[in-house]
């Protein structure tokens, strides 16, 4: 446990200024910020169509959830797999950091667990950033009813299931860019997944689900069948975030004996 | 409790059907400064990748300070501090950074990184990128990260690559302080005899993955003794009058014999007494048979 918190700092303590990192919190800001800034610049526009509380939180919300979901995520998540091992592929710091006295468990699951937590950063930036700006706007324009709802369920329901659905994709990711050094095979591969999770996903293939490239959007797709009913009601555990669970753990276990057995030049 | 700090029994490795390392049975004396030498390509790096388990070795190869490294993996790294051909630090940290991260991973305090950096004289580089240091400054910063868990066994491989002269003396004095005063025991290895020579107590020589020579400088030095080159007609009979005589044959082939140098009144004597045996001494001379050219000689023949 001290070898996978020490790992952890020390994953934090030399990419705390790399673009990986700094990605992580300049993606939601810019996002919602460009978000935000049409609401307030076009807030005639939009005040036109009566929106109640709700459904004007679905539809700012939305607006960002979209963008995510269906390119900006996939494509953050790979670079930032392949930024987290990278940054020993680049330096050639496998060896060093294989031959100090840490359990090889331990400066791996550190390695996962940090790819995590900046996926969690992010997506938790969102509604964060999502609820707080939909408050300013309502200061600057009162005529708006963000005041009329609370988003937290439908933000947090939303944001918990992409969070949960991406992780198919960052556990493959990862495990490849932890075998390859170069930046084209792991990039290539996830593009070519993502291109294809999106056809398969646009042209409703029954089994598109199990293509964990698919789930964010196939997740995604599953919330804006709530726009009718309660976001309460909006089933987190559907399947595709069960595929995306399973690729995740599988993918976590094989990218650890692959290690195990890999001789570290 | 074993008195070596590092111990190999019968140890090979293979990179696919290519054999690089060939039933080395290394002897590394507590306390030592330990030579390992051998020409580039000879298997000093992947031998070091081994005893750090970076290399995946069978049980029962490799001890370090007694115990067997597969089983004891993270109980042998504490006492092990390593470089590793080119220094590997981060070049998007600077150089305190780089130690300062070793202090976490380590989980040792920060402090350390500072008395660290004073001791390889990176001071005032301490707040310039890594990525920008010279080869030297990546050495030295190498060195200090190497050492910064005051480990009892240090592994160098090749550690004075890309140094001043200066440099090279400071890491040499280093060196002998760390196990003269501090009791270290140092694994460095060179492909040049001459920069070993000056500060090891003991030597191995490798080449090809298999161990060639291994012991004391001393035991070396004794190998590299002077010696007499005579050129004649009949080096048959020539040996067996000079043998006769008490002259120490070292090696004879056709026209060639050397003998043990053992003065100059001797080689006078041993040219009479051919010449006055009826055999034709071409040339007689001393020659000194130095530590490079016996290291050569010994890689070479390998």
């Amino acid at each position: 446990m001290r070898s996978l918190y020490l790992s952890f700092i020390s994953e934090f303590y030399k990419s705390r200024k790399t673009l990986a990192f700094w990605a992580a919190i300049i993606l939601p800001v810019v996002i919602c910020g460009l978000i935000a800034f049409g609401y307030y610049t076009n807030s005639t526009k939009i005040l036109k169509y009566n929106y109640a509380g709700m459904m004007l939180w679905y539809r700012y919300s939305s607006a960002s959830l979209n963008v995510m979901g269906m390119l900006i995520l996939p494509f953050y998540v790979m670079f930032m797999a392949f930024s987290v091992n990278n940054i020993e592929h680049k330096n050639d710091t496998w060896k060093t950091l294989f031959s100090q006295p840490l359990n090889k468990f331990a400066i791996y699951a550190a390695k996962y667990l940090y790819a995590v937590m900046l996926l969690l950063i992010c997506v938790l930036l969102f509604p964060l950033l999502t609820y707080v700006s939909g408050h300013l706007l309502q200061v600057l324009i009162p005529k708006y009813t963000f005041n009329d709802y609370s988003p937290v369920v439908l933000l947090s329901r939303f944001y918990g299931k992409l969070f949960l659905a991406s992780m198919g994709i960052l556990s493959i990711q990862f495990v490849l860019s932890l075998i390859w050094a170069d930046f084209l095979k792991p990039m290539g591969i996830g593009f070519i997944g993502t291109i294809a999770g999106m056809i398969t996903a646009n042209v409703g293939w029954k089994y598109a689900y199990l293509i964990p490239y698919c789930d964010p959007a196939l997740a995604l797709r599953a919330a804006k069948g709530t726009k009718n009913t309660r976001p309460e009601d909006l089933p987190i555990f559907t399947q595709e975030v069960w595929v995306s669970l399973i690729f995740a753990v599988a993918l976590f276990i094989i990218g650890y004996f692959i290690l195990l057995k890999r001789n570290i030049k | 409790m074993s008195r070596f700090a590092i111990e190999t029994v019968g140890l090979n490795h293979h990179f696919g059907s290519q054999t690089v390392i060939k039933d080395l049975a290394l002897q590394i004396p507590k306390g030592s400064i330990y030579g390992f030498l051998g020409p580039n390509g000879a298997g000093k790096t992947t031998t070091i990748k081994l005893l750090l388990n970076l290399l995946q070795s069978s049980s029962d190869t490799i001890f370090i300070f007694g115990k067997e490294l597969n089983s004891n993996r993270t109980a042998c790294l504490r006492q092990m501090g390593s470089l590793v051909e080119q220094p590997a630090i981060y070049a998007h940290l600077t150089g305190k950074e780089n130690l300062v991260n070793r202090c976490i991973l380590l989980g040792i305090d920060k402090r350390k990184a500072t008395e660290m950096l004073a001791l390889v004289g990176l001071t005032e580089a301490a707040n310039k990128k890594a990525g920008k240091y010279s080869l030297g400054m990546k050495q030295r910063l190498g060195i200090a990260l190497a050492l910064i868990a005051d480990p009892e066994l240090l592994l160098l491989d090749e550690p004075t690559n890309g140094l001043d002269p200066n440099g090279i003396i400071e890491i040499r004095n280093l060196m002998v302080e760390l196990t003269s005063k501090h009791g270290k025991t140092i694994l460095v290895s060179s492909h040049l005899l001459a920069e070993i020579e000056r500060t090891a107590t003991h030597v191995g020589i490798i080449n090809k993955g298999a161990l060639l020579f291994q012991g004391t400088i001393n035991e070396l030095h004794e190998l590299s003794k002077p010696a007499i080159k005579i050129e004649v007609d009949d080096h048959a009979t020539a040996a067996n009058i000079l043998t006769r005589n008490g002259a120490e044959i070292v090696s004879e082939k056709e026209g060639t014999i050397n003998i043990t140098y053992t003065g100059k009144a001797n080689m006078g004597n041993f040219n009479s007494l051919l010449v006055k045996n009826g055999v034709t001494v071409y040339s007689i001379a001393p020659e000194k048979n130095d530590l490079e050219h016996l290291f050569l000689a010994i890689t070479s023949k390998n």
